[in-house]
């Protein structure tokens, strides 16, 4: 299922590269994400949110400890709306964060 | 809203997106934790660490460093900020705008700029976040090992030579610089950077379309790049089609808040502080490392010729120095051979390891007198790591 979920998302984000070079065209295609979002509340909502614009692997390999809960997972959520301009309905941020801090 | 760079092309990739996720056969545990890693297998790449597939930031292995100064294009490292990658690159039609303040905008085709007189360096690139993941305390980012670098032979023009063609007017201030890849959504600030005019036409800036005698792998902006020798890699603009010369100072996100370092000698705060002042990332400064052994080998005892890698950028570097006693007593190295002031530069030591554990240590110095410091420095964003680096060895 998350497999599923997770293959539909790539077809926004795959990318199939056909470079026409006058004397041998190449063809390059970016691979697919590597590793799925982690099971946990509100998975569909960070699908949706986090993955349109990069893979879980963002998430997966920040620090882990104390320092990195709820704050430090709220912050990096008020970054990508600030900062990157992620379209994330203000109900979904505390869904978003409590996921994070669950999950990762 | 889905950037139309990123509008799948063709249907063979409707299949791939449907594929099961890649199985992998290796991964890789860099040394802090939550440091494994996927070992990922990118075209015109060989296996390289995957830090994120999307946007694809790919580590080299630090074996490679120890098989030349010059890293190869199949192993050299990748970093996009964004996920809309080109998708539509043809050579024979691409173009680089060079524009704004200007008395003559240009169009210029790779064909028009290979008419030009070609200029050729050897300089290394090294991402801000290098070593990011050995910071401590740790900081959010990418969580890079020491493999976001590499030192490449590259060819192009000088960027002077296209500002000059096209007639800087007076007034100027900076010129910026965009690629072909960009955000995904449209609220996202685009990549774009900036270069005060005296520096970008200092006539070692470059508009590159090679690296290492052949094409600029497309994963390091084929096919054409900004070559910015001794400075950080986040100016080495991918896919550049943008030149635009403006008279005033570049404050879009990527230059105002983001790639900024503390505004004082180290570029350091004490951990956990904020700094009071920042200036955009700069130069690199000065690093060294043992390539030959890694971090907790088991060694014979006995000869044994120690080899590595040290760079800064662009003092060149004067001395290379070994401890094989954690740091009591150094020796010099040998220097290889001066590929330029921007290069990797090789070294080598002969050294004698008795039977038991060992800390070696390195630490170069510039011709500037800039070294490297015991303790490591620390900033909010993880920039610029430079510590005297340590490998533990056994020896039997």
């Amino acid at each position: 299922m998350n497999r599923f979920v997770l293959g539909g998302l790539l077809v926004a984000s795959s990318i199939a590269l056909a470079l026409s070079v006058s004397a041998k065209p190449v063809d390059y295609q970016i691979p697919d994400d590597t590793t799925a979002f982690k099971a946990g509340p509100n998975l569909d909502v960070v699908q949706g949110n986090c993955g349109s614009c990069h893979s879980a692997d963002y998430i997966q390999t920040q620090p882990r400890g104390a320092k990195f809960g709820k704050d430090f997972w709220q912050a990096e959520v008020t970054k990508m709306i600030k900062v990157y301009g992620a379209p994330i309905k203000e109900a979904d941020v505390p869904k978003i964060v409590e996921y994070l801090s669950a999950t990762y | 809203m889905i950037d139309r760079r990123n509008l799948i092309k063709g249907s063979s990739a409707l299949v791939a997106a449907f594929s099961p996720l890649r199985a992998l056969a290796d991964t890789v545990t860099l040394p802090f934790d939550n440091g494994q890693r996927p070992l990922v297998k990118y075209p015109q790449k060989r296996p390289m660490i995957g830090l994120t597939a999307r946007p694809p930031q790919l580590e080299t292995p630090f074996s490679v460093f120890n098989e030349g100064a010059i890293t190869p294009n199949d192993a050299f490292f990748v970093r996009y900020h964004l996920a809309g990658l080109p998708i539509d690159i043809d050579p024979d039609t691409f173009t680089v705008e060079v524009k704004g303040k200007v008395n003559k905008p240009l169009k210029l085709k790779l064909a028009d700029l290979k008419r030009l007189p070609a200029v050729e360096i050897v300089a290394v690139n090294q991402c801000s976040g290098n070593s990011r993941g050995f910071f401590e305390p740790r900081v959010a980012g990418g969580q890079s090992g020491n493999g976001a670098m590499g030192n490449a032979r590259w060819r192009g023009v000088p960027l002077k030579t296209v500002l000059d063609q096209a007639g800087v007017q007076a007034g100027a201030k900076q010129v910026t610089f965009g690629g072909m890849d960009g955000p995904v959504i449209d609220t996202t600030p685009d990549f774009v950077k900036a270069l005060d005019l005296d520096h970008a036409r200092d006539g070692e800036v470059m508009l590159a379309y090679q690296m290492n005698g052949a094409d600029l792998p497309f994963l390091n902006g084929f096919p054409l790049r900004l070559v910015v020798p001794g400075y950080y890699g986040t100016y080495w603009v991918k896919h550049l089609n943008e030149i635009t010369v403006i008279d005033t100072v570049f404050d879009n996100f990527w230059m105002k808040t983001a790639y900024r370092i503390p505004d004082n000698d180290c570029h350091c705060v004490e951990p956990g502080t904020a700094p009071k002042a920042t200036v955009p990332i700069n130069r690199f400064d000065v690093r060294s490392f043992i390539t030959s052994v890694a971090d907790g080998a088991k060694v014979k005892a006995g000869e044994t010729t120690l080899k590595g890698i040290a760079f800064d950028g662009g003092s060149g570097i004067k001395e290379v120095a070994v401890s094989t006693d954690d740091g009591k007593s150094w020796k010099p190295a040998k220097l290889g051979q001066d590929l330029g002031k921007y290069s990797f530069r090789e070294w080598q030591l002969p050294v004698t390891l008795a039977a038991g554990a060992h800390v070696l240590k390195v630490r170069a110095t510039t011709n500037k007198g800039e070294t490297q410091p015991e303790k490591a420095s620390w900033n909010p964003a993880g920039y610029m790591r430079n510590v005297i680096e340590t490998v533990h060895v056994t020896a039997s």
